[in-house]
């Protein structure tokens, strides 16, 4: 059985595809280029298509799938009806299928269901990654404000810092919010902002 | 307590409706909390809006019957109970087409005149070996209907002189520049992209096809419909709001720019200024020409969900799928305009309603009193460029006259 797997994100395309190998018999192609997508679906003739909700190519692949229709292995849009609770739990995951009219429904829902939870897990390796980027943003946002509170205060380095502490455990706020208030003051003020006081 | 609606939508200029209601509080006046799913295209808006991520959707007209009459996927019933506008498509060629078929510089052409040139060319660039091709955004699709008809009309069969494929809005600038297409019928932002590139050229607009074109509805699930049926029609009230907003000339550079921010179309506020002024640039540098009523979003109770509409488009469907016209499917089809729920949202609040719910389409050459509810109503020329009209009491015989 052939799937081909249609994502834009590499990352996202190779964690499905480490994940789907593991079903015996299934040969998985990971196709991430929108240009000559149509030919080379074409020619890998696949079984199954898995495609992210995100994708741009998706409703020019169903207007493939539509015109193909008559070709003698059509692809039909889903799987049928009795897999309604299947697809439902793709779609939430964020990728959609397609499948090769015929197919038994006990040779999809393996499929399906792998897909789902391997679309999931990138999907908290994705968050995670976020926070990670989120924190690191702040770190450097926190690192910011205290050389503006240094140079603006004459402070040193753990001054600041206790600076920056002591005013959002007065204000029960983050450190990381007053550092970046301390920022977008220097910022509109100018350089000589801070020494206002 | 404010009730939650979830709206899905493309980044088109014509999601505007539902967006202002949100922004400039006239949902939140009828007691609504509106939140927008953005997506790029519309299988992944019809799937959210059938597995139940959204309770509404901005769709593509014919792709509501199209579900609801099950083709391409099985059939699931929608509800349109308000159109979200009329036209604002345009067509664009490649420079080069244009310049073959003589389309004039500086202002859009007749629809017959670059017909004639188009069809001319189609039967040259088949006979060469290489069909002439245009992009369309969906198969199922107003776009596609409106390309389809002014070819056939010209003397161009869709199927066979030229070729017809779908590209995303997008992508269509990318697919003129690579010479995949050689023109395409979209929504705006994307003709004014496609000319700010150097890459096309906008020779018609869609309202020049038929100047009362049907384009996106608010879709919704038949059974959502019934579910939450107050929050519908407070929507469709605040929309009605946001519409009066949005053809104010005085709002148009604000609404632009609240248009064009990421959260929504994410683009250039000039762009989608053009579409909203009816003043749109024809060619790269050109100065912009004023073309009236290209976007019609209000007047004329423009968001009333005519079946005869509805009835049109399935005709046009029959047409172009290859399958027989069914009485039964025509009637499935005309249903899914929901005129009763856009009169009952509205019952009271001053608002022209009109009388009928179906009407003889491209029947007026020039303004025309109707009767409306309470009085009567204006409704100015909407006909179809090549003088037909269409009468939903005979849709076979209409079916009869037209060409494949």
């Amino acid at each position: 059985m052939r799937i081909a797997v249609v994502d834009e994100s590499a990352a996202r395309a190779s964690v499905i595809r480490e994940g789907l190998s593991k079903l015996d018999g299934g040969e998985v192609v990971v196709l991430t280029e929108r240009k000559g997508l149509l030919t080379q679906i074409a020619a890998l003739a696949p079984d199954v298509v898995l495609i992210d909700l995100g994708n741009p190519s998706r409703d020019v692949l169903e207007e493939y799938f539509a015109v193909t229709r008559a070709l003698s292995r059509p692809i039909a849009m889903f799987v049928d009806r009795s897999d309604e609770e299947a697809i439902a739990a793709s779609i939430d995951a964020g990728v959609s299928a397609y499948v090769v009219d015929g197919l038994a429904a006990s040779r999809i829902r393996p499929i399906l269901d792998l897909a789902v939870r391997r679309f999931n897990a990138f999907a908290r390796l994705q968050a995670d990654l976020d926070e990670a980027k989120g924190k690191l943003a702040e770190r450097e946002t926190v690192d910011k404000a205290k050389r503006i509170l240094m140079k603006s205060r004459g402070l040193d380095e753990p001054g600041a810092y206790a600076e920056l502490r002591r005013k959002a455990m007065e204000s029960s706020r983050r450190i990381a919010d007053i550092a970046e208030a301390v920022v977008t003051a220097h910022e509109l003020m100018g350089p000589d902002g801070g020494t206002a006081e | 307590m404010s009730e939650r609606l979830t709206i899905g939508f493309l980044p088109l200029v014509d999601a505007c409706l539902p967006i202002l209601a949100a922004e400039h509080g006239f949902a939140a006046e009828e007691g609504l909390e509106l939140s927008f799913v953005r997506d790029v295209s519309w299988a992944t808006v019809l799937d959210r809006l059938l597995y139940g991520h959204t309770e509404a959707a901005h769709l593509l007209a014919p792709l509501a019957i199209a579900t609801t009459l099950g083709r391409g996927r099985p059939a699931q019933p929608l509800a349109a109970p308000f159109v979200l506008g009329l036209n604002g498509n345009a067509i664009t060629f490649s420079p080069e087409l244009a310049q073959a078929v003589d389309a004039p510089e500086g202002k859009l052409g007749d629809p017959r005149a670059i017909g004639e040139g188009l069809a001319r060319e189609a039967r040259e660039r088949a006979a060469a070996g290489r069909k002439l091709r245009f992009g369309v955004v969906h198969r199922y699709s107003s776009h596609n209907y409106m390309l389809r008809y002014w070819l056939a009309a010209c003397g161009v069969a869709p199927d066979s002189d030229v070729e017809i494929v779908t590209v995303a809005p997008p992508f269509v600038a990318d697919a003129l520049e690579s010479g995949e297409i050689d023109g395409s019928c979209v929504g705006e932002p994307w003709n004014s992209v496609a000319v700010e590139r150097g890459v096309g050229r906008i020779v018609l607009a869609t309202a020049q096809i038929w100047r009362r074109g049907v384009e996106k509805v608010l879709a919704l699930r038949d059974d959502r419909l019934e579910a939450r049926r107050p929050a519908v029609e407070a929507l469709i009230r605040a929309m009605r709001k946001a519409g009066q907003h949005f053809v104010d000339p005085a709002n148009w550079q604000a609404n632009a720019a609240l248009l064009a921010s990421p959260a929504y179309l994410g683009g250039s506020a000039e762009l989608v200024l053009r579409a909203i002024s009816d003043r749109l640039v024809l060619s790269r540098g050109a100065a912009p020409i004023p073309y009236p009523d290209f976007m019609f979003q209000h007047r004329e109770a423009a968001n009333f969900p005519w079946v005869s509409q509805a009835e049109w488009l399935y005709t046009q469907m029959v047409r172009w799928d290859g399958m027989g016209f069914a009485q039964a499917d025509a009637d499935k089809a005309g249903r899914v305009f929901r005129p009763d729920v856009y009169r009952s949202a509205l019952a009271g609040t001053g608002d022209l309603l009109p009388g009928a719910s179906s009407k003889v389409e491209g029947s007026l050459a020039q303004t025309t009193a109707v009767s409306a509810q309470q009085g009567t109503m204006v409704l100015e020329q909407n006909s179809f460029f090549d003088g037909r009209s269409f009468d939903p009491d005979d849709l076979p015989g209409y079916l009869a006259g037209l060409s494949r």
